[in-house]
């Protein structure tokens, strides 16, 4: 893929394919498997080509089964490998919970360390795809709960192809959650960069939130497919005469809190947006530890714009209950009435 | 058939074997004589008196570790005990045919299996005192450590084979290279998706896994009727596993059965699936109370079949001389009391531990809360200084 040179103008799904060979060039302990992610190449295509140029055993067709896919890269992982898992859907990785929740979290803390679990788990998650039920949730916040996981969700092909090379080099399992929505959004990613960094830390690290827009009257923090949203509302708000700032989260375990607390000092006020809903989701974690360490430069309650309390709808409806532009420049506006 | 030991008919009331016996492959009779089978017994032949003496010892110091830890649970020294008691057989045998670089994932009752692999037992008692949630490194027995979720860790082993088969340490035909991986279940968890799935993942992979099943005849208070409408091991033959049903309280037979599996692992030949008849005699854990659902008589029917009497009936008839029986007593009585002092003198975890290698690299918030804890926890030094 080095051949093709230079920054390039890919979607997300390309960017992911391309940061999954590289890390399979970089270390022949890396391999994939998952269901459909050899001759398919997967329902999505991300893993478009891989098979045929790895091999059946390193990018390998497991039977339908999510526990199996887990419980045995968890077994391959004990064995010196870096399984990349693909679960196809959100709403399939249930069967698989009890094994990244009771196993692949807590091993390395059960052995005090004797062990490590570089595992990644590789999910299409969220809606706006106008998908039937199960294939449009967003179940982030139940895995950023568990000690011993991390979780992390790129918003755009750049960091994408950066961050699931980051995943791969992770010591830890990693639950990287792919905005489906935004697979087939195209940007410029540079494909020959040396190697990424692989930090999980510092500038650039997997867990690093990223200032994507600056402003000074209101921050917007954001993650995976609701970026693009924030980003579109702050436009408008700026067509308003407000300012609004962006974050792109990067990260849900652990969060960058010093990123925007940094950001809401500056700001005074906070919108957290996110398709999971809200009750019990990462914003209601956001908004209490913002509450706690920047309380007396919040101008206003931090408010979140998110998922209701119900299963995730039917696709007819699934704009109304999506964060959508008009929702997050709702509570944009509440904000700055305080 | 010749080795139709175990006969409902034989104390009036059904015995709980849920299971018809005419395939039960046999070594040695209950009453201590020797058995000939035709494809297992030449897997035995190699061992000589000493060695059967050998298995014994293993058996009864097992057995006197596993009642020292009961009665170290009986006096609040251990928060849980899971006994292995009565399945000496099956564990000392299996684990027995094993090579060094076999890797075992145990259920949490394998005591006898990790025995075999040199671990000290004691490390086992750490996790039932509540001290650790482990105790030993995997790596050093090629042991894992206890897996207490039913089940899980059929796939862990399935998946390590797998890992095993892509480092090409299988059908090398280099005795010192080729490995097999041995997870341990019992009845119960042939129920569980995750052996299901195992054996799916097994099968279809060629992977060299070796399930072994103890079937002890109970779930906590369920019967293997409510798992299963048919003997286990006929499960194999649905996910294409050969499988074979062997008397789980003969070392020998166990032993064979698992020689033979492990040799068709590393040589390439796939996973088997072997289902060992056995008995728990013991309770499922100390918490649990078996009169509520299990009579005397069937208590009585396996007490006759107790693993250890069987070969000692045979090392008796076949001259093993008094003073070893003697000599055995007392080393078992002395490793005993090394278990109980041993158990008193594990040092309490620290509370710091509770932030010890939740991830293997820094994670911001563990961070932030331990730094919140050394805090919290100085103010009451300086407090206490004030005073």
């Amino acid at each position: 893929m080095s051949d093709a040179g230079g920054i390039q103008r890919i979607p997300m799904a390309k960017a992911i394919n391309l940061g999954l060979r590289r890390s399979m060039e970089r270390d022949n302990k890396v391999l994939l498997m998952g269901e459909d992610i050899g001759k398919l190449g997967g329902v999505f295509r991300v893993t478009d080509g891989l098979q045929k140029d790895f091999g059946t055993t390193r990018v390998v067709d497991t039977p339908l089964a999510e526990s199996g896919i887990i419980g045995t890269a968890i077994g391959l992982a004990l064995a010196g490998y870096r399984p990349v898992c693909e679960i196809q859907f959100d709403g399939f990785i249930f069967p698989a919970y009890d094994q990244i929740t009771t196993q692949l979290a807590k091993l390395h803390y059960r052995s005090r360390g004797a062990l490590e679990l570089p595992v990644v788990i590789r999910v299409p998650f969220g809606g706006g795809i106008g998908a039937v039920e199960h294939h449009s949730e967003s179940p982030e916040a139940l895995f950023a709960h568990t000690a011993g996981l991390r979780v992390v969700s790129p918003a755009n092909p750049a960091d994408a192809f950066t961050m699931i090379q980051q995943a791969i080099a992770s010591p830890d399992p990693v639950l990287f959650l792919e905005p489906k929505a935004r697979y087939w959004d195209k940007a410029e990613v540079d494909v020959t960069a040396g190697d990424q960094a692989l930090d999980l830390g510092g500038v650039g690290g997997l867990h690093t939130a990223r200032v994507v827009r600056p402003g000074t009257d209101v921050t917007i923090a954001a993650y995976g497919p609701t970026v693009a949203t924030a980003m579109a509302a702050a436009g408008v708000a700026e067509q308003e005469g407000h300012s609004v700032e962006v974050l792109d989260l990067r990260s849900i375990s652990p969060i960058d809190f010093d990123t925007i607390a940094d950001s809401v000092r500056r700001t005074g006020r906070l919108v957290v947006a996110h398709e999971a809903p809200v009750f019990f989701g990462a914003g209601a974690e956001i908004a209490a530890r913002i509450s706690e360490q920047c309380f007396y430069s919040l101008e206003a309650p931090v408010l979140r714009v998110g998922g209701f309390h119900a299963p995730y709808p039917v696709a007819n409806i699934e704009e109304d209950y999506l964060p959508n532009l008009d929702r997050v420049l709702h509570a944009v506006d509440a904000v700055l009435a305080h | 058939m010749e080795f139709g030991v175990i006969q409902s008919d034989t104390q009036g009331e059904t015995p709980h074997v849920g299971t018809q016996d005419d395939d039960l492959i046999q070594l040695l009779t209950i009453t201590g004589e020797r058995v000939h089978q035709q494809t297992y017994s030449p897997l035995v032949e190699h061992l000589d008196r000493a060695a059967l003496e050998g298995l014994y010892r293993d058996m009864v110091l097992v057995r006197r570790f596993d009642t020292e830890a009961t009665a170290l649970q009986r006096h609040g020294e251990l928060g849980l005990w899971p006994q292995c008691l009565g399945q000496e057989a099956a564990q000392i045998g299996s684990g027995r045919a094993l090579a060094a670089q076999d890797h075992v994932f145990p259920s949490y009752r394998e005591h006898g299996v990790g025995w075999t692999r040199g671990l000290d037992l004691r490390k086992v008692l750490h996790q039932f005192r509540g001290e650790d949630h482990g105790g030993w490194d995997p790596a050093d027995h090629n042991f894992s450590l206890y897996t207490l979720v039913i089940g899980s860790h059929a796939l862990h082993a399935t998946g390590y084979a797998m890992g095993v088969q892509r480092d090409g340490d299988v059908g090398t035909g280099n005795p010192e290279r080729d490995r097999a991986v041995v997870a341990y279940f019992g009845d119960g968890a042939t129920s569980q998706g995750d052996v299901s799935e195992a054996m799916v993942f097994a099968a279809v992979n060629d992977a060299p896994v070796v399930f072994f099943c103890q079937n002890n005849q109970w779930a906590i208070s369920e019967p293997t009727e409510r798992q299963s409408r048919v003997p286990l091991y006929r499960r194999g033959s649905g996910f294409g596993i050969p499988a074979v049903r062997v008397d789980g309280n003969d070392v020998l037979a166990c032993y064979a059965v698992t020689r033979e599996a492990l040799e068709r692992a590393r040589s390439g030949g796939g996973p088997t699936f072997i289902e060992a008849v056995t008995y728990r005699m013991g309770a499922h854990t100390t918490s649990d109370d078996p009169t509520r659902y299990r009579s005397r008589a069937e208590e009585d029917y396996w007490r006759t079949r107790d693993p250890i009497d069987r070969l000692k009936l045979h090392l008796v008839a076949e001259g093993t001389a008094p003073e070893f029986f003697t000599a055995l007593d007392e080393e078992a009585e002395a490793f005993g009391e090394q278990i109980r002092d041993y158990c008193r003198s594990i040092p309490k975890a620290a509370p710091s531990r509770i932030f010890e290698h939740v991830y293997a690299a820094e994670h911001s918030l563990v961070e932030a809360e331990r730094a919140w804890f050394d805090e919290y926890e100085a103010g009451f030094a300086t407090e206490g200084a004030q005073r």
